[in-house]
């Protein structure tokens, strides 16, 4: 094409000629259409593609793969499992117990689109779903630490298994702000950092407070 | 003074060019009859014509009145439109934060602070950070007063959370606007200096309420000596900053009508204290 360049045509020199676009091999039909494929096939995908986002969050690295390629299956599984075990928690009355699982399930999303509803006034450029992706994947440390504690109840309920969930929820607290930070600082302007970082420590606070707080019967 | 900005505005030019040229000369020819005004109100007339000039900042209120026209343009279905009610920097939230903790005998929070550029987002997420806090450390210090008595079982208590965010944000959304349409209703009969926009009374109420989330982490120690104190202390610290800021709107009306509705302030905001704590 370099030699085109050079070329000037006058308007009443009529063009005329071939023009070859080279086609791909294979056909077309394979690479966009998933109908043909077998079942396992497709929820393998996307099993594969949450699986890779909690790997993600558990060693967070500065990676746009969970932002580009969001999906809300991985915070639907974790809010529900964690909804899930928070139930049968000790009650004297219906009034006094822990939260129930529709308490549980609102806080989670209500909290994670009013995070997001502020990132977004505040001025920041990432999109509705990529954010409510990012907190919700980023539940996943709390949702082990549910588990973990779930566990040590099971041991017993004295002193020590409090100072042992005690670290494992402050711990896994820490881990879950951290992750979701690195995700989603870079999207805001610099000056409002902290104003868009505050109501996510809040959100993890007390999604593990839900946690700590948790007294079977 | 609006002959002179329109002035300004139509040679923006010429003005941007002697700016550059001199930046002293076109501030000065501006502000200096606002200067001058202002020095004579403060000479001439009685303190509480003064106090009236520094709070409203009369040399720049025009200005503010014109940008705040310029910005909060955008239709009320727009995402843009809620946008404009979070334009404050990290360092403005803070500041409007310690103006609220810190109240200067004399200095009106919403002249000093607001100027014109109302945020909702310290009123939404300081009562948010209450409701939470009011339920955590209500449930620990039961813990605490209960603590050693065998017969004692923990619960997490967690109904307290929903009752704490119906009884707050009702606070902090419902009772600015009755006193809006009240200070409205008043502004009609009786001719005020000092009007507040909604979003302005719901700012003043929103900050004012954070220094009750200290005073409801430190309510955890179960002394009840220590708890009077500090609700005292902070229902004290707050009220000053809303009865510094609606005493002006409220002066020029007739004395019982002042008083009543000051009185009436203070009371609502005792009772979120005891209610709460």
């Amino acid at each position: 094409f370099a030699g085109l360049a050079d070329v000037s045509i006058s308007g009443e020199v009529p063009v005329e000629g071939e023009i070859t676009v080279p086609v791909s091999s294979h056909a077309p039909d394979e690479d966009f259409s998933t109908l043909d494929e077998p079942v396992r096939d497709t929820i393998m995908r996307d099993l594969k593609a949450v699986g890779k986002k909690f790997i993600h969050v558990m060693y967070p690295k500065k990676s746009s793969a969970l932002l580009r390629d969001w999906d809300l299956w991985g915070p639907l599984v974790l809010c529900v499992s964690l909804a899930l075990m928070l139930q049968g928690g000790a009650a004297d009355s219906k009034d006094d117990g822990g939260p129930q699982f529709a308490e549980v399930f609102v806080i989670i999303w209500f909290g994670a689109v009013v995070i997001t509803l502020n990132s977004k006034l505040l001025g920041g450029t990432i999109s509705f779903f990529q954010s409510l992706c990012v907190l919700g994947y980023c539940v996943l440390p709390l949702t082990v630490a549910m588990l973990v504690c779930r566990l040590v109840l099971l041991a017993g309920a004295g002193t020590i298994s409090f100072i042992i969930r005690l670290i494992v929820v402050v711990a896994m607290f820490g881990w879950s702000t951290l992750a979701s930070t690195a995700f989603l600082a870079d999207s805001q302007p610099p000056n409002r950092k902290a104003l868009v970082v505050y109501p996510i420590f809040l959100f993890y606070f007390v999604i593990s407070w839900m946690i700590l707080t948790f007294t079977p019967q | 003074i609006t002959c002179l900005v329109m002035y300004f505005f139509a040679e923006f030019d010429d003005a941007a060019n002697l700016l550059a040229a001199n930046p002293d000369a076109t501030t000065i020819s501006i502000e200096e009859p606002a200067e001058i005004s202002k020095n004579q109100h403060g000479r001439l007339q009685e303190r509480g014509r003064e106090e009236d000039d520094e709070l409203l900042g009369t040399d720049d209120s025009d200005k503010t009145e014109l940008l705040a026209g310029q910005k909060k343009s955008a239709p009320f279905w727009t995402f843009e439109y809620y946008q404009t009610f979070f334009d404050v920097d990290t360092y403005q939230v803070l500041d409007r934060i310690k103006g609220s903790v810190f109240p200067v005998p004399g200095k009106n929070f919403v002249r000093l602070y607001i100027r014109s550029n109302p945020d909702l987002y310290g009123p939404f997420w300081i009562c948010a950070t209450l409701v939470f806090t009011i339920a955590v450390s209500g449930n620990l210090s039961n813990f605490f007063i209960h603590l050693g008595k065998p017969t004692y079982h923990y619960v997490p208590e967690f109904r307290k959370v929903s009752i704490a965010a119906t009884t707050i944000y009702a606070y902090a959304w419902l009772v600015p606007l009755a006193l809006w349409g009240f200070l409205m209703w008043r502004n009609s009969k009786v001719m005020n200096i000092v009007s507040y926009s909604f979003l302005e009374i719901v700012c003043v109420y929103g900050y004012s309420l954070f220094i009750y989330i200290p005073t409801a982490i430190l309510w955890i120690i179960p002394q009840k000596v220590v708890r009077w104190v500090l609700m005292v202390f902070s229902l004290c610290l707050s009220g000053s900053v809303l009865v510094m800021t609606f005493w002006p709107a409220v002066r020029d009306d007739n004395r019982r009508i002042a008083l009543a509705t000051v009185a009436t302030i203070v009371l609502l905001h005792a009772l979120l204290a005891v209610g709460c704590l």
